[in-house]
């Protein structure tokens, strides 16, 4: 019996536990409950229309090729770099490493708006390589599915990169040595030591990437052309008002979404072993001449390809609107893209809108995630097995989902339903938000919270300290470090978020994402890359503000310490 | 299947020859091994010890492929032909068999696909790698563990697993890196004997890396003995414990105390406190330098609790029970310290004693 297991639930624990439940069954069960419901509202007429629409069809064949796709690309192109960086000594080394995660970086439409500038038919480097190769028409046109594969290897494998790197920091070296002390072949090592090793690194950053993948909106939607995706097909189904149907492509996305989440889960969990050795990284330079005089070049020019799109993106916010047409690049230049934002009340106002949208989500995700985990961590609340599935579902939920069921949902007032009306409102988009970050702060915090102590707990009370005291003085700080990412990363994605956005927004509370888009249809395209670089600095602004409060908090710890 | 337990296991030994081998890590002044050369013969088990950094793990290592040294060469003997210069030869190569400190056992296999992994390596059939690897598993005591996952295991077993894998692929040399020290004290003893009773029997030439001087004594033909990179001494366990070449040999192997000494002819003179005893030298001619340190061992030495015979007196500070006798710490002039056996009949803590030679002969070292 573990410690944690001989403390009964006080009635406190048990209340709050029932009304987080109440809570997640009402703001993550409902919307999508009501999704599967309304696809059967006219019986099964939707559901044949689904079958037999060409373009339904194409959709969801689009949707998996598209998933599957950007797994294998993001596999090759995070895997070798990945074990190039971790296990391999360069010129160069410390600088790729520093910008290999920069891809992560960009909000999702604001990577997609850089492909199209760089990539795109008139973007720079095509034109480049059609000046060079002294062509007529374009190289290459950025559309269909392949395209979208394209832009999601470069912003996804940032995953695949971060999960193997952190695997083969775990991994313990002397295995591979006494595998090729037996004589083991490069080849016979990776396929039957090291690749399995890295089996529970490489399912989770394949789920992940395949989650995304599916759910993904931003690049089909650009990028799509006469290509469809599910998450695209929602829209336009909702936009032709063909609800039912919306409902019924929704509901395939989300059962493709949760089964996938079964079966890689699986996967992951069935090949977890705990290494014997301690993990050692011992970085080797090349034997191969060649390779080790070709490794710096390499490098350089992956740098320069990972940065390229955010320079990109700041080059462009200087450029007059309107002027960049058949040339190279911008051939004017000026601050008016940001003295307008700055002037202007209208343009300035999607800019506060995303910071207060993204503060009131993120302040509730960081109460009701806190109270979920240590209900979830440290209590015998009854219901917390429960409390934690529902707090990770909307991670299975494709974004164009959970807003299609609020936008089914909260579109009547209804008390007795328990449907208020929000649609239309300001506070569709802040819940929006809270509902798809509340099981990454969730998880984060439930990650501090298993590290402490349950006894530290129990100990404060034991001292005489009532429940409160103890909450506040033994469990918050063990807390902290989870809230502080966690909280850190639903801000970031809550400033930038377009996808659920997109569907649910108003002109009145439209955030900067959907502004972005909307200026770029009008070939706007300056006003849309400074809109983008604000929104790159309120990212740089968020996760600089977390490190240091996160710091100021273990230093007032150490000086305590110390004294 | 004709195979039998020998033809599994039993190797063609190679000679191994390290000459004047250097190897420096990038930002070290200090080469880690320095000008070593070592020859570990046809079927010999060498112990390689030294205090740690001693440059022992490396020249393991350099031995086995995994270092490439910046001097010196590698050479494979197969007692017919000339050596052969394997020094930049890559591990998988090399034939030989290793095993790690922590065994370094795959953890996604089970414990006769462990075994069998270096045969699979060669090509060798699934069936025939498996019943080779379930006769290996045998000669070591775990044939009815084949079928477990590694994690199973406790330390000891995984232990025999890691040395049947190396055996299995008959290596011509077979390399441990502290074998032993995973595990706990009592079995660490039985597996002593274990370890030398597996490798005698393989037949295999062994050199094998501990920082424990009886782990080294219990397994080993021969012992070579590093400091800061050298190789201060190689012999057989005796000759290195009554006949140390150097005092960090001495000190290192065994207990002793090590006192200024004076040659006298055929015999060393002690002098403690104005009383000088002799004892024969154990090593014959040659004065040696001017300065020389007595080895004292405590079997060298007695209690004489008698005020006549001479002898140099002290007190007794410490008392150890070892098995069939005691042995006393006891503090002479001059702030010298010598540990005396004796039969635990006489002296308590705080007594005042003498303490003479025991007569028999007493090495010297250059002080």
């Amino acid at each position: 019996m573990t410690l944690r297991g001989v403390r009964s639930a006080g009635w406190g624990v048990t209340a709050t536990a029932f009304l987080l439940l109440a809570l997640l069954l009402w703001s993550v069960v409902y919307p999508n409950a009501a999704v599967i419901v309304g696809s059967f509202e006219r019986g099964f007429a939707d559901w044949k229309a689904f079958a037999a629409s060409p373009a339904d069809l194409d959709a969801l064949r689009g949707t998996v090729i598209v998933s599957v796709g950007s797994v294998i690309a993001a596999l090759l192109v995070g895997v070798p770099l990945a074990f190039l960086l971790t296990r391999t000594e360069f010129r160069g080394r410390r600088v790729l490493s520093g910008v290999a995660t920069l891809p992560a970086a960009l909000p999702p439409l604001v990577g997609v708006l850089a492909f199209l500038f760089l990539y795109g038919e008139s973007g720079v480097v095509t034109r480049v390589v059609q000046r060079m190769l002294g062509m007529r028409e374009p190289p290459w046109t950025l559309t269909g599915l392949t395209a979208v594969i394209f832009v999601h290897a470069y912003t996804m494998y940032v995953y695949v990169f971060l999960f193997v790197s952190a695997g083969l920091e775990r991994y313990d070296t002397t295995l591979d040595e006494a595998a090729t002390g037996l004589g083991a072949s490069r080849a016979l090592l990776l396929r039957r030591i090291t690749l399995p090793l890295l089996t529970p690194s490489l399912a989770g950053a394949m789920l992940l990437v395949f989650m995304s993948a599916l759910g993904s909106f931003s690049a089909p939607y650009v990028f799509g052309g006469g290509a469809r995706v599910l998450a695209t097909q929602i829209l336009v189904s909702k936009l032709n008002g063909a609800l039912g149907l919306a409902y019924v492509e929704t509901t395939v996305l989300a059962v493709t979404a949760v089964l996938a989440l079964l079966l890689l889960r699986r996967l992951e969990g069935r090949r977890r072993y705990a290494m014997a050795g301690k993990g050692r990284i011992t970085r080797s330079t090349l034997r191969s001449p060649t390779a080790r005089a070709l490794l710096p070049a390499f490098a350089a020019a992956t740098v320069i390809l990972l940065v390229l799109p955010h320079a990109m993106v700041v080059l462009v916010s200087f450029a007059r609107d309107g002027a960049w047409t058949t040339q190279l690049l911008p051939p004017e230049y000026t601050l008016d893209n940001y003295r307008k934002l700055a002037m202007e009340r209208e343009l300035w106002r999607p800019i506060t809108n995303s910071v207060w949208m993204s503060v009131l989500a993120t302040a509730a995700n960081a109460v009701v995630c806190f109270a979920i985990a240590y209900v979830v961590v440290l209590s015998q609340a009854p219901g917390r097995r429960m409390l934690a599935l529902l707090a990770a579902l909307p991670w299975a939920i494709p974004a164009t989902a959970i807003a299609l069921g609020l936008a089914a949902t909260f579109d009547r007032n209804a008390p007795f339903q328990l449907r208020f009306l929000l649609v239309g409102t300001f506070w569709i988009l802040p819940l929006a938000y809270f509902i798809r970050n509340i099981p990454i702060v969730t998880s984060a915090i439930e990650g501090s919270l298993r590290q402490m102590d349950p006894t530290l707990e129990d100990a404060a009370r034991g001292l005489g300290a009532s429940r409160w005291l103890a909450l506040r003085r033994v469990v918050l700080p063990a807390a902290r470090p989870g809230l502080v990412a966690g909280t850190m990363l639903a801000a970031v994605a809550a400033v930038g978020e377009f996808v659920a956005s997109v569907v649910l927004y108003t002109h009145a509370n439209r955030p900067i994402s959907v502004e972005i888009l909307a200026q770029v249809r009008a070939l706007s395209f300056g006003t849309g890359a400074a809109y983008s670089v604000l929104l790159i600095v309120l990212v740089l602004l968020i996760t600089v503000g977390a490190r240091w409060l996160e710091g100021r908090v273990a230093q007032g710890e150490r000086a305590i310490n110390a004294a | 299947m004709t195979d039998t337990r020998d033809a599994v296991l039993h190797a063609a030994p190679g000679a191994l020859v390290l000459e004047h081998v250097t190897r420096r890590y990038p930002g070290n002044t200090d080469p880690a091994v320095d000008d070593l050369s070592l020859t570990v013969a046809p079927g010999e088990l060498l112990a390689l010890v030294g205090a740690s950094g001693s440059g022992k793990t490396t020249t393991l290592r350099i031995a086995a492929g995994y270092e490439t040294p910046d001097a010196g060469r590698v050479l494979l003997g197969d007692g017919n032909a000339a050596p052969r210069d394997i020094t930049r030869e890559p591990p998988q190569r090399r034939g030989f068999g290793m095993v790690f400190q922590h065994y370094a056992l795959f953890p996604h296999m089970r414990v006769e696909e462990n075994v069998a992994f270096g045969l699979e390596a060669r090509g060798v059939r699934k069936g025939d790698r498996l019943t080779r690897a379930r006769i290996a598993l045998d000669a070591v005591g775990l044939g009815d563990k084949a079928a477990r996952p590694v994690q199973a295991l406790s330390g000891g077993e995984q232990q025999r697993v890691a040395l049947a894998r190396a055996l299995v692929i008959q290596p011509r040399v077979l390399l441990l890196d502290e074998p032993l020290s995973n595990l706990d004290p009592t079995l660490r003893q039985s597996m002593r004997d274990e370890l030398r009773a597996t490798l005698r029997q393989s037949g295999v030439t062994a050199l094998f890396v501990t920082h424990d001087q009886e782990d080294a004594f219990a397994v080993a033909d021969r012992v070579a003995m590093l400091e800061r990179g050298k190789l201060l001494q190689v012999g057989a366990p005796e000759s290195l414990y009554h006949a140390p070449a150097t005092r960090a040999v001495a000190e290192f192997v065994g207990r002793a105390a090590l006192v200024p000494a004076e040659r006298a002819g055929e015999n060393v003179r002690i002098t403690i406190d104005g009383v000088a005893l002799e004892a024969r030298a154990r090593q014959q001619g040659g004065a040696g330098g001017p300065a020389l340190l007595a080895v004292l061992r405590p079997e060298s030495l007695v209690l004489a609790e008698d005020e006549r015979t001479p002898a140099w007196r002290g007190e007794v500070v410490g008392r150890r029970f070892a098995g069939g006798h005691v042995v006393y710490r006891v503090k002479l002039g001059n702030a010298i310290e010598v540990e005396v056996m004796g039969d635990g009949a006489g002296a308590r803590e705080g007594a005042r004693t003498g303490v003479r030679l025991a007569g028999v002969s007493v090495a010297t070292v250059p002080a």
